[in-house]
């Protein structure tokens, strides 16, 4: 037991400040989910609805078990990306519990622009896929798609990540015993008929659902003959006559009762079980952390605050507490499972580098889950620190990240700057699921820094002409910089390019936390084999 | 004294007198029937032995079985309880002759009370009274006049040969004699050609009054107070009380007296019951006397602080009463209510199934509970629908009467269709409360013991809804660290950035409600009008605490996969569960023509090929001891029979197919 003591003081100026600061962006950050929710908004959805058919979160929700929580991911996909607006890049997809398996959901939201494949929206189903493969959590697609976005063809169906590997993935998932269940409930034409006839099992509603490869009006142009799209690839066709299709729904809610049948028979018990313990709540209030952090990145704050807001009856274990104390790493448990917990509480040192790679390592040995609190500006720089081997000490520590075999976890809580990002496990570094804080920003530099840098190259070109420049200047050539850097790296772009599985509310960090180290428990843990470790 | 004793009976009788038994050292051998091999009776026999196939002329009407079962274990004597053999004069024979003692009267006395007409005759000798009457051939006005004089009046008049009413009717007076006979003997004539007439007291809204009688074989005999079973359905006891209310001590102690006589009459040994009508003038009337311990014996035993099973025992071991009559004292008011698997709903039909879910108010203070049935048990068809008596004792009848009130509430069982909300209303109606009592009380008052409609639903359906929630939730944090939980079973709806709703669709009589309650950690939210409400709930095993905007109350929720029971005010709420593939049922499968219940077909009237009529009767089975008709929805031919006269049926089952509906 090494419960953490919290020194928080919430009466304090800045704790307020802090706290209606974050008050703010998690509110704006509600308020865009509730307009994302919204889908292609009133007039199509109603039109759907119209026709018999569910909106895409009330399928999930019907498919769900009761009271299952669901835990999306790419949200904000496509937020802000195209002309056209495409909210959660019109597809929605996450992790939920079916007759009691842990499953990905993909879902496509037919009210925007007919369920079409922007770039995004290719690249979030290809995401959902990953985590599915890589946590074994059977996939169900409820279909109700037009297929690829043809204007921006050549961003969705050639390249490797593109469309077609989709199928690639159900394909080579099925081949590893990932059920791939598919539900066919609108279009499904072309490439996307694949999805149903590349399924385990799957399940088509009667007038609804339809599956061919070119639709009636291509039919007509290339053979002359008339067809209806009911006649052509509906549900009865498809299973009783084509078997392209195993079971006929009446409509959207029986059809997805008969998914939950088709889980209910997979015969799915969990592989990896950790020494689980007694589930035991924070000592702390989780909304503390709005107080504690606030959404001034350059004010710095006790990252076991944090942790103590995070974990199992604020019980941290910590490891070499004393040492290269700007990384804190330690064992806790999060909704009773073990985990290794690695923050920043400061800028990277060689010795705190060496002991993440160390933990990290011990972690790996132990099969034990890792969780990155990532609030990184970077590794510290400096004659003295390059001199000691900063870089070789940095690598190590991208080393152990990079081949550790368990599953991993990263939030990014503050800044995710450089060679940080990289040691904490950015998303180059493939872990299992990836959140945001809204207050968070990412990038490869802080905006101040980028633009003084680049103001610094522009005085050394100048001072070679002899030239200089005014501060007028200087500060003219360095708000744009500080302005781009500003908003690329927003929570909100970097979400929309899915460059983590999602924003979340830092007060529900240890319930997703908890569910996403559930749903990876599907599947097993490997053993870890690193590379050579530069000492 | 009897060291050992068979019960040649089952439920909830076999399980009341093994008791008494236990209680006096006496080792208990049951018997069962194929159908009873886990019932509670069998649990609770130091011995049982199973006596044959299901149906009870095979098992526990079977004397020579029971006889046998007796001679393995050793049984010195046999308690035939209510039913079944317990007014079976060769039964009662057959153990004498193999020296075993019958827990009950002389063969004799069972004999004399066997027929209904030789009772009488052997009462009215004795000086016990009966409804008067004239059946006689002497029929000129005068003499019958005379003799209406003598019976009283109001009486009922009634042609000799006739039926279906015609040529009956009451005469109020003696004034109103003559014409009422003059035109009952015309419409006798023209209806049945034969004016003959005969005429008897009419009793106006009777009372069912009946003695508890005791005799011993040493000539002592007393009478233990009197009990009420008034409030009847189908000539079944629903609610009996004792003592019985609004009687005069003079009235009581002649009645007393009487049923004395009648037991001295038939030199009765052991416990009987002599029943009376008993008109409002306060006159009581010989019915009939039951030769055994009465269902509802433990309203006696309440107010008169005795064990009737042990007076019974006593006696049969040959010992003298344990009181005499002056040392028997009453004591404050009991009732019994009988808890049947049956339809008030629907003209009081027998229902079958499994108890699925059972607690009782049992162990509350002045609450006893006789009951051979235990959560899990099926009601079969193949015996008495009764699942158990429920007897409360109070200082006095209005005490008892709230205590029962509040104690068929608190008793909660689904799985079937009871008769415990019906209870609930007969013992809350006015009219009963008020002791306006009649064997005539449930027809009377029909159209108010309806059940009252005003549930809000909505409110209903929130609270089963909450249950649903929150037992899901609690089950959790009970299991949370085990390899079968994650917490993805927190079912705590989570949702990432957006309100966390649970929504709950549940089916009640037709009608889907979508209840839809936010959860905000522990508390739920709710819309209401204007405003939200908002609820914090615990639940603990089928009690669920509920706050809701500051007021604090108790409901108890019964849940399994298929529906949701609630326990209201107003009496249990049964809410189903919305399921999807219910509602794609292929319909034709349903005709009309199917077994309401689980039976057998005593007859079918039709074969294939015959053309019936609408509502024509084609076939005719038992179940529960009762008959149903089943007649044709519609005109149409008869295009195949599937059973024969015999056949056992179940539930659900088609019987005949027919053309459809031209």
């Amino acid at each position: 037991m090494a419960i953490l003591t919290s020194k928080v003081n919430t009466r304090d100026e800045q704790f307020k400040t802090n706290h209606t600061a974050m008050q703010g962006v998690v509110d704006d950050l509600q308020q865009k989910v509730a307009q994302i929710k919204q889908g292609g908004g009133p007039k199509y959805q109603e039109r759907h609805l119209s026709r018999g058919k569910l909106l895409p979160r009330d399928r999930i929700n019907k498919l769900l078990d009761a009271g299952s929580p669901f835990l999306e991911i790419g949200q904000f996909a496509a937020w802000d990306c195209y002309d056209d607006y495409v909210p959660s890049a019109g597809v929605v997809a996450g992790i939920g519990m079916v007759e009691g398996v842990e499953c990905m959901i993909v879902a496509n939201d037919a009210t925007v622009k007919g369920g079409t494949y922007y770039p995004l929206t290719v690249k979030k189903h290809l995401r959902a896929q990953e985590i599915a493969e890589r946590c074994h959590l059977p996939c169900i697609y409820l279909v109700d798609s037009g297929g690829a976005n043809l204007p921006r063809q050549d961003e969705v169906f050639p390249d490797k990540e593109h469309f077609g590997r989709i199928f690639f993935n159900q394909a080579n998932m099925s081949a590893k015993g990932i059920p791939q269940i598919a539900v066919v409930m609108g279009l499904c034409t072309a490439g996307g008929a694949y999805v149903p006839a590349m399924a385990d099992e799957s399940v088509i509603v009667k007038e609804q659902g339809t599956i061919f490869l070119a639709g009636p009006p291509l039919v007509k142009a290339a053979t002359g003959e008339e067809v209806s799209a009911e006649e052509l690839g509906g549900a009865d066709v498809h299973t009783r006559i084509s078997g392209v299709a195993d079971h006929f729904a009446h409509n959207d809610e029986h059809a997805l009762a008969l998914a939950r049948r088709s889980v209910a028979r997979l015969n799915r018990p969990k592989p990896t079980e950790l020494d689980r313990r007694e589930v035991k709540p924070p000592r702390y209030d989780s909304k503390e952390l709005y107080g504690i952090v606030g959404t001034d990145l350059r004010k710095p704050y006790d990252v076991h605050e944090v942790i103590a807001r995070v974990v199992d009856d604020s019980d941290f274990d910590e490891f070499k507490a004393n040492y290269g104390n700007t990384l804190v790493t330690g064992f806790a448990r999060i909704h009773g499972y073990p985990v290794g917990i690695v923050a920043n509480n400061g800028i990277l040192f060689s010795e705190s580098a060496q002991k993440g790679a160390h933990f990290i390592e011990l972690c790996a040995q132990r099969k034990i889950p890792l969780v990155f609190l990532q609030n990184i500006t970077g590794f510290m720089v400096g004659k003295k620190y390059e001199a000691e081997g900063i870089a070789k000490h940095g690598a190590k520590m991208v080393m152990a990240v990079s081949c550790a075999q368990v599953p991993k976890f990263t939030v990014l809580i503050g800044g995710s700057y450089g060679a940080g990002n990289y040691g904490m496990c950015g998303r180059a570094y493939d872990p299992t699921m990836m959140f945001m804080w809204p207050n968070a920003r990412i990038s490869v530099m802080g905006g101040e820094q980028a633009a003084g840098v680049m103001a610094q190259v522009t005085k050394d070109n100048l001072a070679r002409k002899g030239e200089s420049m005014s501060d007028e200047q200087e500060q003219k050539l360095k708000q744009p910089i500080v302005d781009q850097y500003e908003q690329q790296g927003h929570p909100y772009y970097a979400s929309a390019r899915l460059w983590d599985d999602g924003i979340i509310d830092p007060a529900q960090t240890r319930d997703v936390l908890g569910l996403s180290i559930a749903a990876s428990l599907n599947a097993p843990i490997e053993d870890s084999r690193f590379g050579v470790f530069r000492m | 004294m009897i060291t050992s004793l068979l019960i040649a009976n089952r439920g909830e009788i076999a399980c009341r007198i093994i008791a008494t038994a236990k209680k006096m050292g006496i080792r208990t051998i049951a018997v069962y029937s194929d159908a009873d091999s886990h019932a509670r009776h069998v649990k609770l026999a130091d011995e049982a032995i199973n006596i044959g196939p299901a149906a009870s002329s095979e098992s526990y009407l079977r004397g020579d079985k029971i006889i046998a079962a007796a001679k393995q274990t050793g049984a010195e004597a046999i308690h035939p309880g209510y039913g079944f053999l317990s007014e079976n004069e060769d039964f009662a024979d057959l153990c004498q002759q193999q020296n075993i003692i019958f827990v009950g009267p002389p063969v004799a006395s069972i004999a004399s009370m066997g027929s209904k007409s030789a009772a009488k005759a052997i009462m009215q000798e004795a000086g016990v009274p009966l409804v008067p009457g004239y059946h006689g051939s002497e029929q000129d006005a005068e003499t019958l006049k005379a003799k209406a004089e003598e019976v009283g009046f109001p009486l009922l008049l009634k042609a000799a040969y006739g039926g279906g009413g015609k040529g009956m009717r009451v005469v109020e007076s003696l004034a109103e004699f003559d014409q009422a006979l003059a035109s009952a003997k015309r419409e006798a004539k023209s209806s049945f050609g034969n004016d003959k007439v005969l005429f008897e007291r009419f009793i106006r809204n009777p009372r069912h009054v009946e003695i508890q009688v005791f005799c011993d074989e040493h000539g002592n005999a007393v009478y233990l107070a009197e009990r009420d079973c008034s409030v009847q359905r189908r000539h079944q006891k629903v609610l009996e009380e004792a003592p019985a209310p609004a009687l005069t001590e003079r009235t009581r102690q002649a009645m007393g007296e009487a049923a004395i006589k009648a037991a001295q009459a038939i030199d009765y040994v052991g416990a009987g019951t002599v029943e009376f009508l008993y008109d409002q003038s306060g006159e009581f009337f010989f019915m009939e006397m039951n030769t055994r311990l009465q269902v509802e014996h433990p309203v006696t035993e309440l107010i008169t602080g005795q064990d009737l099973v042990e007076w019974q025992l006593l006696v049969a071991s040959g010992q003298p009463l344990p009181l005499a009559q002056n040392d028997i004292q009453v004591n404050g008011h009991a009732f019994e209510a009988r808890i049947y698997a049956e339809d008030p709903d629907n003209d009081f039909l027998p229902c079958t199934g499994t108890i699925r879910h059972l607690r009782t108010p049992e162990g509350e203070p002045g609450v006893r509970i006789d009951t051979g049935i235990t959560e899990g048990d099926e009601i079969s068809s193949f015996y008495d629908p009764m699942i158990a008596k429920l007897i409360v004792w109070d200082t006095d009848r209005d005490r008892a009467l709230l205590k029962l009130q509040r104690a068929l509430r608190q008793y909660r069982l689904t799985g079937l269709t009871t008769n415990i909300d019906f209870l609930h209303r007969l013992a809350s109606h006015p009219e009963f409360v008020q002791m306006n009592l009649t064997t005539e009380f449930i027809q009377q008052h029909e159209q108010s013991l309806m059940p009252q409609l005003d549930i809000d639903v909505n409110q209903v359906a929130t609270e089963a809804a909450l249950y649903d929630i929150v037992s899901r939730q609690q089950a959790h944090s009970a299991t949370a660290y085990f390899a079968t939980d994650s917490p993805w079973h927190q079912a705590n709806a989570l949702r990432m950035n957006d309100a966390d709703l649970h929504t709950v669709e549940l089916q009640y009589q037709d009608q889907l409600h979508s209840i839809t309650i936010e959860q905000r950690d522990a508390v739920f939210v709710t819309e209401a009008a204007d405003s939200e409400l908002q609820w914090q709930v615990s639940i603990n095993d089928d009690q669920m605490t509920v706050v809701c905007n500051g007021r604090h109350y108790q409901r108890f929720v019964c849940a399994d996969d298929q529906e949701l029971t609630v326990f209201t005010e107003q009496g249990p709420v049964t809410l189903h569960r919305h399921k999807v593939t219910d509602t794609l049922v292929d319909e034709a499968a349903h005709g009309g023509l199917v077994a309401p219940m689980n039976g057998t077909i005593m007859e079918v009237l039709v074969s294939k090929g015959d053309s019936v009529e609408k509502d024509q009767p084609l076939v005719i089975m038992e179940a529960m001891k009762m008959e149903y008709t089943i007649r044709a929805g519609h005109a149409g031919e008869v295009t195949d029979v599937f059973y024969a006269a015999g056949d056992l049926v179940s539930d659900g089952d088609e019987l005949i197919a027919m053309t459809e509906e031209a």
